[in-house]
């Protein structure tokens, strides 16, 4: 298992090798131009595009930027780390905005992504027991509003209904945990609901055709065979069966999240990386575009290392040796 | 005598389909003794496994008509509420399947997979109940059986798999064991090896087995009564030798015939022609007439029940009794093949 996860571990690394390169053909080779000019913002000044220039290394050949690149963001630059400079538009610096917008954007995922498995995973179960029951017929229904409601909408209904209206719910921004835990909760609790209940409504789906089919399962008439309680089939030997394909899927949508949230960020007024890099292609800041396309491919890769390794752990047919 | 341990009784199962109800078990009666083994012998579909499930009550799910007798020392197994069947299954009867890859959780170790049937019947701890799995797979001859406890089913091999299946079903020492195709999955050596350890269990826990296989040499050697299952019915029933020595259902004789027998004279197998009818809509008269090579007018005109012959010997066929045997045209018989 150790050498499985160490050879695993290694790859990712690899992975993310490949990952850099690939941003910067996109960001510094592909287009055409003058990269300095992308780099530099709105109506730059020549002062400003010599500074870029410079701390981009682009006086030098493509291999060695791309390792200047590769350098920067391995150890770091005068602005923090990773080395991903300062944006020329704002004139602030990127790597510690990173961190405290995908604190923000990681907060808002994984709490979504708890809530759309608590609400899914049930509601799956219960429709996989009672096959075209009225359970079964009104939560495939009812998921396939949520999947066909668009964010935004959903977003500013929620708003609309639970701040403005009933005023249960605070508005939109953000306050942090450590500051005021209920106020945090508050104002997280709406931007989770718009962004899970779509995901929710996609697993409950998956589990409940995974639990139909594991239900089926010779095993499963063992255990009926054996005289086990019809809870301890369904929660034991049924639902453990079925939830390990669901590790990678999590893993992989948590992941695209970490880069794709721009819509609830947006409409709830989260500065997390999802309203960030909006902004920053709204605004032609290549540095911060940059830095989040970096951190969601680098999350893909890490996460789906993360998944690999809980599969092996729960099924033992896949663990090595 | 005693009452017999499981006496199945006029047994019907069908079930509902959109061109009419499948009559998978149509009139079935027999029984198993304490301490002895009941082979059922029939091809795929001829309702062995439907019977035994439904004895079980594993069928419920998929809604059957069920009705008839299904008694398990005097109890009615289709009459039992649903919560004191559970009782039932894993404490007084034991199950074992075909494929035991397929039967064995894969995600579970094996210890802990038998050690829960404990849990669910008694009030034992993890620890003693994980002890009495391993004491169960010592007792099935598994070597190292405290470490196998601890494997999961794909890194076992296929015979210590159904040891381990034969080892859960036995482990609360049930009255009764239901041996569904268990070697059917196995390669011959093994089957010895499993068949020789189930008997050895049934003589010492003085247990009842069914043995239900699609051949009769898999039953030959441990089974003390035979029952002959075509298309949902019994069309031959008696002690094991007895049926061997004089088989007296041609659908038995071509079972026989069908299968190579190590150094006999016969040149060539002989398949039964044709396919098991319709259980949707079964034609009136003898299931097997159709395919039957001695078939004649009667056989279609009215079901023929089982008759005893004597001994306990009882075949469901209406060519008459006496001189039956002699009728049967042995194939590759010298002479005959030069006739065809």
């Amino acid at each position: 298992m150790g050498r499985y996860i160490l050879r695993r571990l290694l790859w990712t690394v690899v992975v993310v090798l490949v990952v850099t390169l690939i941003t910067f053909v996109i960001f510094y080779v592909l287009p055409s131009g003058d990269p300095a000019l992308r780099f530099a913002g709105k109506q730059p000044t020549a002062q400003v595009l010599a500074q870029v220039r410079t701390d981009l290394g682009l006086n030098h050949t493509v291999v060695v930027q791309y390792l200047l690149y590769l350098k920067r963001l391995v150890v770091g630059d005068r602005y923090g780390w990773p080395g991903l400079g300062f944006s020329y538009s704002s004139g602030a610096a990127i790597a510690p905005q990173l961190w405290q917008r995908a604190q923000i954007t990681i907060q808002l995922v994984l709490g979504a992504a708890v809530l759309w498995m608590l609400i899914g995973i049930p509601v799956g179960v219960f429709s996989a027991l009672r096959p075209r029951s009225r359970f079964d017929r009104t939560s495939l229904f009812v998921g396939l509003v949520f999947i066909s409601t668009p964010v935004f909408w959903l977003g500013l209904l929620m708003l609309w209904l639970f701040w403005s209206t009933l005023g249960w719910l605070p508005g939109t921004g953000y306050v942090a945990f450590t500051i005021d835990p209920i106020q945090w909760a508050g104002h997280m609790l709406m931007p989770w609901i718009t962004l899970s209940l779509a995901f929710a409504a996609v697993y409950a789906r998956i589990v409940r055709s995974n639990m139909l089919d594991t239900l089926g399962e010779d095993y499963i008439r063992t255990a009926r065979a054996k005289g086990l309680s019809e809870w301890r089939i369904v929660t034991r030997h049924a639902l453990r069966a079925s939830l390990v394909p669901i590790v990678t899927l999590l893993a992989v949508d948590i992941a695209t999240l970490i880069g794709g949230t721009v819509i609830v960020e947006t409409i709830f007024n989260l500065q997390g990386l999802g309203s960030w890099v909006l902004n920053g292609a709204l605004n032609q800041d290549l540095p911060v575009t940059l830095a989040v396309t970096l951190v969601a491919t680098i999350a893909v890769s890490i996460l789906s290392l993360v998944a690999d390794i809980l599969y092996a752990y729960l099924d033992p047919r896949v663990r090595p040796g | 005598m005693s009452p017999p341990l499981l006496e199945i009784e006029d047994l019907v199962v069908h079930f509902p389909s959109a061109a009419g109800p499948v009559r998978a078990v149509d009139g079935l009666s027999l029984n198993v003794e304490r301490g002895q083994t009941l082979g059922v012998v029939g091809e795929s579909g001829s309702g062995k496994t439907v019977t035994f499930l439904a004895a079980m009550r594993l069928l419920d799910r998929s809604h059957p008509i069920v009705s008839g007798r299904i008694m398990l020392d005097g109890v009615d197994m289709l009459e039992v509420p649903a919560r004191q069947m559970r009782g039932i299954r894993g404490a007084r009867i034991g199950m074992i399947f075909q494929d035991p890859l397929s039967a064995l959780h894969p995600l579970l170790r094996v210890g802990d997979q038998i050690a829960e049937t404990v849990r669910a019947h008694r009030d034992v701890g993890r620890r003693d109940a994980w002890a009495q799995a391993v004491a169960a797979l010592a007792r099935v001859g598994i070597p190292n059986a405290d470490e196998r406890a601890r494997q999961y089913a794909h890194q076992l091999s296929g015979g210590m798999r159904q040891r381990v299946m034969i080892a859960m079903a036995l482990i609360l020492e049930p009255d009764l064991l239901i041996a569904d195709e268990p070697t059917t999955a196995l390669d011959t050596t093994v089957e010895a090896q499993i068949l020789g350890i189930i008997d050895d269990l049934r003589r010492r826990l003085g247990i009842g087995v069914v043995l239900v296989s699609h051949s009769l040499a898999t039953v030959a050697d441990v089974a003390d009564t035979v029952v002959v299952m075509y298309a949902g019915r019994a069309v031959e029933r008696g002690p094991c030798a007895e049926v061997f020595a004089h088989p007296q259902h041609p659908y038995t004789w071509g079972l026989l015939d069908s299968v190579p027998t190590l150094g006999a004279e016969r040149a060539r197998l002989v398949p039964i022609p044709g396919n098991p009818p319709s259980l949707i809509d079964p034609p009136p008269g003898c299931r097997f007439a159709a395919r039957c090579a001695y078939r004649f007018d009667a056989c279609t005109e009215r079901l023929p029940e089982l008759a005893d012959r004597g001994g306990g010997h009882a075949d469901a066929c209406v060519l008459p009794a006496t001189g039956r045997g002699a009728r049967r045209r042995h194939p590759a018989h010298p002479g005959e093949e030069a006739a065809a």
